[in-house]
């Protein structure tokens, strides 16, 4: 099923794929995986070399490995190459993050926030600020992750009472009525003190400026075990895709398998949010794109989300410093701004490989 | 014959749920109006309605809680429908009519209003009172024709029309956070109410283009409904059984985007509503998709029923749309574990 649905995809709708063909399409994905980790390098050295002031290739070079203590040593040093760290990260995280939560929902709307993540990790930020005066990002980073966590335990709660388990569709209407219970909440905290209305609308628009480099540091953990989740997921996930009762005919435990494929989603998605705020944006795109190019198949489109998500994090946030020098556009709205058009692009042009 | 007796049956729950449901807006229509700082009976409202009772209470009445009370209605039933219309289109629980971009880029041009207009000075006032409703019409109009225009290739196809609108969608957000970032702190205060969805100080201005367009809208919507039910099964068979499916489609997708766009212009966007509603109100129907008649009296209900306890129940006055959120999470969350326990695994 997932061979043929790629090669229809690829319009030859009458080919059987043969052994040649799933040769190729190997092949293919292969070259697909490789190319996006050449293309996470090159945003990572346009990361370092970008901004207020830009710094030479050779220069960003010397600061990493023979830094003399110049400016540009310190600027590369000190500030950009955390920055730039912490958005591979994020963008690992988001991408894969939305690319399982599609999966488990087979919902092409689904992204890493339905889940209460976001909202969740907003209001304890909120209260954060309104109760105990934090402002600052590392500040942050606690509540939102307290925050995103306990949602996602709610969402689980809820969307699974019952004896059938979580389904994807009771686990989404108990994420949106989550979500919104929180939205509203924290609105009515924000509405009621403007200085915390202030800090608020800073952090809810999404960035990576401005971060610690402990903030990194933080978070790190969190996502490499949501990584390695992810990747035990995918083999079962793919078996989920042809209906559980046909995946738990061919010996799948089920109820594993989605719990896995949660928790790993809360993990990945919980330290993105809480390290840089709400930036589900790109959780619910670039699966897509990665999907256009190796097909259903989560073997290899977690990995190809991962890497793909952080190359246009970071490419977003290269471009939201580019364009105001000195000043920047953050990188949640210059993500929205940049990314929705070419994605309106691609949904165009082609029949997305649907989930 | 057996086929026709079940669906008679089926109808008649839909009905009582209708009834049920329009008996408690009028319910909570009545308390909107006559609870507040200024209780007024049930008796003297009646009076004022017929063209009695003193000064006071006609201003209140007339002047402040009808007008108020008749925009949260028109506006939840506008929502609740075109929630129920959009849902059924699109074949998925997750969608609302902010999916094909209305709410956000109403919200958009509405905030682009406030914080752009407000730093002119003299402008704000006139701008936030005259302007404020018409902008957020033309953008959520013209968001969602732009989601439309770009999804169209040789027909609409809803898989296409979803993912075009949720692109879009994150455009108007993005240029609504930008302009909250930009703004000074009281304008985006200001933003922030309007976008929470808020009832406050709505007047007759507010409750004439919302009815029009229902009674114009909501027939239609009504009519074409019919071609729902083959829409369910996917585009093929509807095409099989006859239905022509692009011009029913797109005319019921107008429907739902011009009562979404008007009841946002009027109320800001009370977002739950037309989300969750539909889902509520299937679940307590029963049937394959969202009853649309009946969305729309719940949506007036949940409404009206939340700006009642916006309004009094509090000592600070809500804006109403952190109510709507508060009352039906917690309901969607009681029919989903009820329907959950009647589900064999």
């Amino acid at each position: 099923m997932t061979a043929g649905t790629v090669e229809t995809t690829r319009g030859h709708p009458d080919v059987p794929p043969t052994r040649n063909a799933f040769g190729a399409l190997r092949h293919r994905r292969l070259l697909v995986v490789v190319a996006l980790f050449a293309l996470l390098v090159l945003a990572a050295l346009a990361s370092l070399a970008v901004g207020a002031k830009p710094i030479p290739i050779d220069g960003v070079w010397d600061a990493i490995f023979s830094p003399t203590g110049t400016e540009d040593d310190i600027v590369v040093r000190s500030l950009r190459t955390p920055r730039t760290v912490l958005g591979i990260i994020v963008g690992l995280a988001l991408g894969v993050a939305g690319a399982l939560m599609q999966g488990h929902t087979r919902n092409p709307l689904a992204e890493p926030g339905l889940l209460g993540v976001n909202a969740g990790a907003a209001f304890l930020v909120v209260v954060g600020i309104y109760g105990l005066g934090v402002t600052s990002p590392l500040g942050y980073v606690w509540f939102a992750f307290a925050g995103a966590f306990g949602a996602s335990v709610l969402v689980f709660a809820l969307g699974s009472a019952g004896r059938g388990g979580p389904t994807p569709v009771t686990l989404a209407l108990a994420g949106i009525a989550v979500t919104y219970l929180l939205s509203a909440l924290t609105s009515a905290l924000v509405l009621s003190d403007t200085q915390t209305l202030d800090a608020y609308r800073f952090w809810a628009v999404g960035a990576l400026a401005g971060r610690d480099a402990a903030i990194a540091g933080q978070i790190a953990p969190f996502v490499v075990v949501g990584l390695l989740l992810a990747a035990v997921n995918a083999p079962g996930l793919n078996l989920l895709a042809l209906g559980e009762d046909v995946a738990r005919g061919l010996g799948q435990h089920v109820q594993l398998t989605r719990w896995t494929g949660l928790i790993a989603i809360t993990l990945l998605a919980g330290a993105a949010t809480a390290a840089c705020g709400p930036i589900s944006f790109l959780g619910l795109v670039v699966p897509h794109v990665a999907r256009y190019f190796t097909g259903p198949d989560h073997r290899w489109l977690l990995p190809a989300s991962g890497l793909a998500g952080g190359v246009v994090l970071l490419a977003a946030d290269v471009i939201g410093r580019a364009v105001v020098r000195p000043g920047e556009l953050q990188v949640g709205i210059v993500l929205a701004l940049v990314g929705a058009p070419f994605f309106v692009a691609l949904v165009r042009r082609t029949k997305l490989a649907q989930l | 014959m057996r086929m026709g007796r079940f669906s008679g049956v089926w109808r008649a729950r839909m009905i009582a749920v209708t009834l049920i449901g329009a008996g408690l807006v009028v319910l909570a229509t009545a308390a909107n109006i006559g609870r507040g700082d200024f209780p007024i009976s049930l008796t003297e409202v009646l009076a004022v309605l017929a063209g009695s009772g003193d000064a006071a209470q006609q201003f209140i009445v007339l002047e402040l809680r009808l007008p108020r009370t008749l925009t949260g209605i028109l506006v939840g039933a506008a929502l609740g429908l075109a929630g129920a219309i959009t849902q059924t289109i699109a074949r998925n629980p997750l969608a609302s009519p902010d999916i094909l971009g209305v709410t956000e880029g109403a919200t958009a041009a509405a905030v682009f209003v406030i914080v752009l207009g407000g730093s002119a000075g003299a402008v704000g006032g006139l701008v936030a009172g005259v302007g404020l409703p018409i902008a957020a019409l033309v953008g959520g109009l013209g968001t969602a024709a732009l989601v439309y225009g770009l999804a169209y290739r040789r027909g609409i196809e809803g898989y296409r029309l979803v993912l075009v609108g949720v692109g879009i969608s994150a455009v108007a957000l993005a240029i609504t956070s930008w302009l909250l970032v930009i703004a000074e702190v009281n304008e985006a205060a200001r933003a922030y109410v309007w976008f929470t969805g808020s009832l406050n100080a709505r007047g007759w201005e507010h409750v004439v283009p919302v009815g029009i367009s229902l009674a114009v809208l909501a027939p239609v919507a009504l009519l074409l409904a019919f071609g729902l039910g083959a829409l369910q099964f996917g585009d093929d068979t509807s095409r099989g059984l006859g239905l022509r499916l692009n011009r029913t489609r797109g005319a019921l997708i107008l429907v739902a985007v011009g009562l979404a766009a008007v009841a946002t212009s009027s109320a800001g966007p009370i977002l739950f509503v037309a989300l969750v509603v539909p889902q509520i109100c299937q679940r307590l129907v029963g049937g394959a998709r969202p009853p649309l008649l009946a969305s729309a009296v719940y949506g007036a209900l949940l409404t009206v029923g939340a700006d009642l306890i916006a309004r009094t129940a509090l000592g600070v006055e809500l804006p109403v749309g952190i109510v709507t959120a508060i009352l039906g999470a917690p309901y969607l969350l009681y029919l989903l574990g009820r329907r959950n326990r009647g589900v064999t695994a």
